[in-house]
């Protein structure tokens, strides 16, 4: 392997500075006693403390959680059910709208779904009446539909990149097509849809934007909660919360990262 | 600059160390100009990075290389009278077979009507005339390779490198390409040095092979030589196939030695041009076409003769080979031409036979 | 056209219920949109004007957009939005190129954990990643302080509620979109082809403009239209991170709806942003497809 220049070595270190300096200082500032969130004050551990005493911010974990949960489980049945099709059906009539359609969430800037969505609700509500009340059901289709985009691209790709004798295969020995895909495809296309799911579950937690516009008065999701606090500025028991989500991630993603490691060694140079 | 200058090429004590991992140890060699020089040898064997110290693209740690009386150990790959031939050909797919060709002119700011009249000679040197509009991806992997040459070819090098020029070719193609990259060599007169894994490559192609294993040159010569007068049994096995005895000196004479070998389950006699002593432990060396196969005991006197049984015969249209077991219970390798056309083989399997060889067909090797 | 195969009941289901859905909660929202976008604003529940009177006549007017487009107020605006998103865009380009490069030429143990490093903050909640800013560029923030420890400034420099911090904040958020496709096309690339240049007189910086940019083009794009796209409708970094005088589409829209309650215009503010996204999503997937095929 070749040395680096020393110029893309520095743009390296100031890159990966840049990423990680404010998520360092927000881990660092929840441990400031200070209630003035940015003048330190001392170690402490008391804004976790308090962050486990604030019952508005367990609800909207907790509806946050309900929400990222069923759309993710949501989005991974129907982004398969789309990527098996773009993938295996060949063509069928109006292939090409489909395909429009399910890659366009993954650019489309949040405002635009939230908003079109929105109007989608409230004309429904008009309409038939339903949704009454706009809430986990809204923001769950609402997550569902864009999340079942990324979900879509993750398993294409891995069918794409999967041999497809090996279906033909299971066919030669007597399979019928639907049984071919509960034996065969679905097997080994299961941990595309495993990720998927970890993604469009992290989607879920994360959107602000598309909840904000898709519910109504009384259902707050964590980020809402969030982002109504600190609308107002830096506050310290947000620093703790930010710190222990940095904390899960980061956990999380290294225990992937070392199971994945270990389960295919020098799978590709 | 006389026609035949021997050490156009100087490479002299070149070493490159990788960590611990010594890829070239303390090589020296004189390449003359417009030879067609192969380095051969296995996998790892450091010939590509030999290759790469001379291209630029690695610096040796120790040691110094000269070509045409200039020091290029510390020039930079652009700067070096030197191209190479990528092993995976390198073509640039985002440009033309053209552009591909002419970009190294470019490179040197060439004028352009320079550019366009050589790009002309280099295409129709290479037989590329119809393809030369066309994009990489439309070539196939004979029509590539001969883009790659062109591409290396057309700054007149002082030396052209060509890295597994032919391995990525089917067989067939590949016996066909030998023959004009040979011719190509000939008519420009450029120094080629071909680094190759192939023996019998580097057999037909070159005018001199250096073995190449472990960082180190085991022999350097001429094909015929390497062939037939092996310095070592590393060298004897990688080039074709041989049969080698162990044994043990057991008398000296003018011209021959006699070696006792409990494996040949008799005495061989072979020509002594090693210093060797009484007691030595040497090996004899024979290659399979240098033995004769036959049903009565020959009766040449001189013959080192040897009863064995037909193991397994194969036929290969042109020769057949055998694999004879002698009573030793060592299996040697035999091949014969097959000159008469005849269904009947005029041995079979389980046939008792006699191998036979000339004493001076047989090498002593020492180590 | 040719005769479309005879299928299985299990595949006319399959293929139904993701296109019904997208049907319904994709194409159809869009329908609506413009549907409201060409009525008139009125007080009532809900609060615009039906597209057929009660006569049953078409009653659809274009003010909305005449709106749009004189008022330059909004000119300012979309020009603002499309201003801010390049910068950040090329700032990601200038940043991520030589990281993507650096990591892709890395020796291959130390370029696994280089990755996770990149994909790591987008696990992270993206609020919360901008929320760490208002911190940073706080008056009395970490940046604030240390220039003044330093020396350098003796009062605190406003940084949080500009233009800068916005543009801090896009470039921050979008990084690893950059970074990602850029990775993916140049760890494919063969080095040969870079020593090749060399070996046929080009300098370092000669082969990397002829061989490593040209053949990163597709990694380019990708990343760019990935960081621009969504920067454009951005509504978190400039609330959080801008001055109440800046002004992004994402803001506005956000604010006519939600404040304004001027639904009709809100959606008029969002076809119009579409409409300046139409061709960078469809050259986008484009680009992808091509991608697609040239990795089959």
């Amino acid at each position: 392997m070749k040395k680096q220049s020393r110029l893309i070595i520095s743009i390296l270190v100031f890159g990966y500075a840049f990423l990680y300096i404010p998520l360092i200082s927000v881990v660092f500032y929840s441990f400031n006693d200070s209630k003035l969130a940015t003048v330190w004050g001392g170690f402490s551990t008391r804004w976790y403390g308090e962050l486990f005493r604030n019952e508005q911010i367990l609800d909207a974990l907790f509806l946050s959680l309900r929400i990222a949960a069923s759309s993710a489980t949501l989005a991974t049945i129907f982004g398969t059910m789309a990527g098996l099709i773009l993938v295996r059906f060949g063509r069928f009539r109006g292939r090409a709208l489909f395909s429009g359609m399910i890659t366009s969430p993954l650019v489309m800037p949040e405002v635009i779904t939230g908003l079109s969505l929105l109007l989608l609700f409230v004309s429904m509500q008009q309409l038939f009446g339903w949704p009454g009340q706009r809430g986990f059901a809204t923001i769950t289709i609402a997550h569902t539909t864009f999340a079942m985009a990324y979900v879509a691209v993750i398993v294409r790709s891995r069918l794409t990149a999967m041999d497809e004798s090996l279906e033909e295969a299971a066919m030669d020995l007597g399979c019928r097509p639907l049984r071919v895909v509960f034996d065969i495809t679905l097997p080994l296309i299961a941990p595309a849809m495993i990720s998927g799911w970890l993604l469009a579950f992290t989607l879920s937690l994360d959107d602000l934007v598309i909840a904000s516009f898709v519910s109504g008065p009384g259902s707050s999701t964590l980020p809402m909660y969030i982002f109504s606090k600190v609308k107002l500025g830096v506050t310290p028991d947000i620093n703790a919360l930010a710190s222990l989500i940095i904390l899960v991630v980061s956990v999380t993603l290294l225990i992937a990262w070392i199971v994945t490691r270990k389960t295919q060694p020098r799978a590709s140079s | 600059m006389s026609e035949k200058q021997k050490d156009f090429i100087r490479i002299r004590g070149v070493s490159k160390l990788f960590g611990d991992f010594v890829a070239v140890d303390n090589v020296n060699l004189d390449i003359g100009r417009g030879e067609l020089f192969s380095i051969l040898g296995g996998s790892g064997c450091g010939k590509s990075t030999l290759l790469r110290i001379m291209a630029g693209f690695e610096t040796p740690t120790a040691g110094t290389i000269e070509i045409d009386g200039v020091d290029i150990t510390h020039l930079p790959p652009y700067e070096r009278p030197v191209n190479m031939m990528f092993q995976s050909y390198a073509i640039f797919p985002h440009m033309t077979v053209e552009d591909n060709i002419a970009y190294g002119l470019r490179k040197d700011r060439v004028a352009r009507p320079e550019v366009t009249a050589r790009v002309d000679d280099v295409i129709n040197l290479v037989k590329l005339g119809e393809f030369r509009k066309r994009k990489p991806e439309q070539l196939s992997g004979g029509q590539r390779q001969r883009v790659a040459l062109a591409r290396a070819l057309i700054k007149r090098p002082k030396v052209l490198l060509l890295d597994e020029p032919l391995a990525a070719l089917d067989k067939k193609l590949r016996e066909h390409t030998q023959f004009e990259l040979m011719a190509i060599q000939d008519q420009l007169g450029v120094t080629f040095i071909v680094v190759t894994h192939d023996q019998e490559e580097a057999m037909t192609l070159s005018s001199r092979i250096a073995v190449m294993e472990k960082g180190c040159f085991l022999q350097v010569g001429e094909p015929k030589e390497i062939y037939e007068y092996p310095t070592s049994r590393f060298v004897a096995d990688f080039i074709g196939t041989i049969n080698m005895f162990e044994g043990t000196v057991t008398q000296l004479g003018d011209e021959t030695i006699i070696v006792n070998s409990a494996e040949a389950g008799t005495n061989l006699h072979a020509l002594g041009d090693h210093a060797v002593e009484v007691g030595q432990h040497v090996c004899i060396a024979v290659r399979p076409e240098k033995i004769f196969i036959s049903r009565d005991e020959p009766e040449n006197a001189d013959d080192i003769k040897v009863r064995g049984v037909v193991d397994d015969l194969g036929y290969f249209g042109n020769l057949s080979l055998y694999r004879v077991r002698l009573s030793s219970g060592k299996v040697i390798q035999v091949s014969s031409q097959n000159r008469q056309r005849s269904a009947k083989r005029f041995v079979e399997w389980e046939d008792e036979i006699w191998v036979s060889w000339r004493p001076r067909s047989a090498v002593v090797l020492r180590d | 056209m040719a005769a479309v195969k005879q299928r299985d009941w299990w595949e006319r289901v399959t293929i139904a219920v993701p296109y019904l859905w997208l049907l319904v909660f994709f194409l159809l929202p869009f329908a609506i949109i413009l549907k409201i976008s060409l009525a008139d604003p009125v007080i009532a529940q809900p609060p615009f004007t039906p597209t057929f009177d009660e006569q049953g006549s078409l009653s659809i007017t274009a003010d909305n957009f005449l709106f749009l487009l004189t008022d330059k107020l909004y000119a300012v605006t979309y020009l603002k939005s499309i201003v801010m998103a390049t910068a950040a865009t090329i700032l990601c380009l200038a940043l991520g190129f030589p990281m993507a490069f650096g990591i892709a030429r890395s020796a291959p143990s130390t370029r696994g954990v280089l990755l996770l490093l990149i994909i790591l903050p987008f696990w992270i909640s993206f609020l919360l990643r901008v929320y760490a800013w208002m911190g940073l560029l706080n008056n009395y923030g970490v940046i604030n302080n240390m220039l003044i420890w330093l020396g350098v400034i003796d009062q605190p420099v406003r940084l949080l509620y500009t233009d800068f911090a916005i543009f801090i904040g896009l470039t921050y958020s979008y990084l690893p979109f950059m970074v990602l496709p850029l990775y993916a096309t140049l760890e494919r690339m063969d080095i040969d082809l870079i020593e090749a240049a060399q070996d046929l007189g080009a300098s370092r910086t000669e082969a990397f403009w002829d061989v490593t940019w040209p053949l990163a083009r597709a990694g380019v794009i990708a990343g760019c239209l990935l960081v621009f796209i969504p920067a454009m409708g951005e509504y978190v970094v400039p609330y959080l991170l801008g001055g109440p005088e800046s002004l992004l589409i994402g803001r506005v829209l956000f604010d006519e709806f939600f404040v304004n309650r001027d639904w009709p215009l809100a959606s008029a503010v969002t076809i119009m942003l579409l409409l300046l996204l139409v061709a960078p999503i469809v050259f986008m997937q484009r680009n992808q497809a091509r991608e697609i095929d040239a990795q089959q």
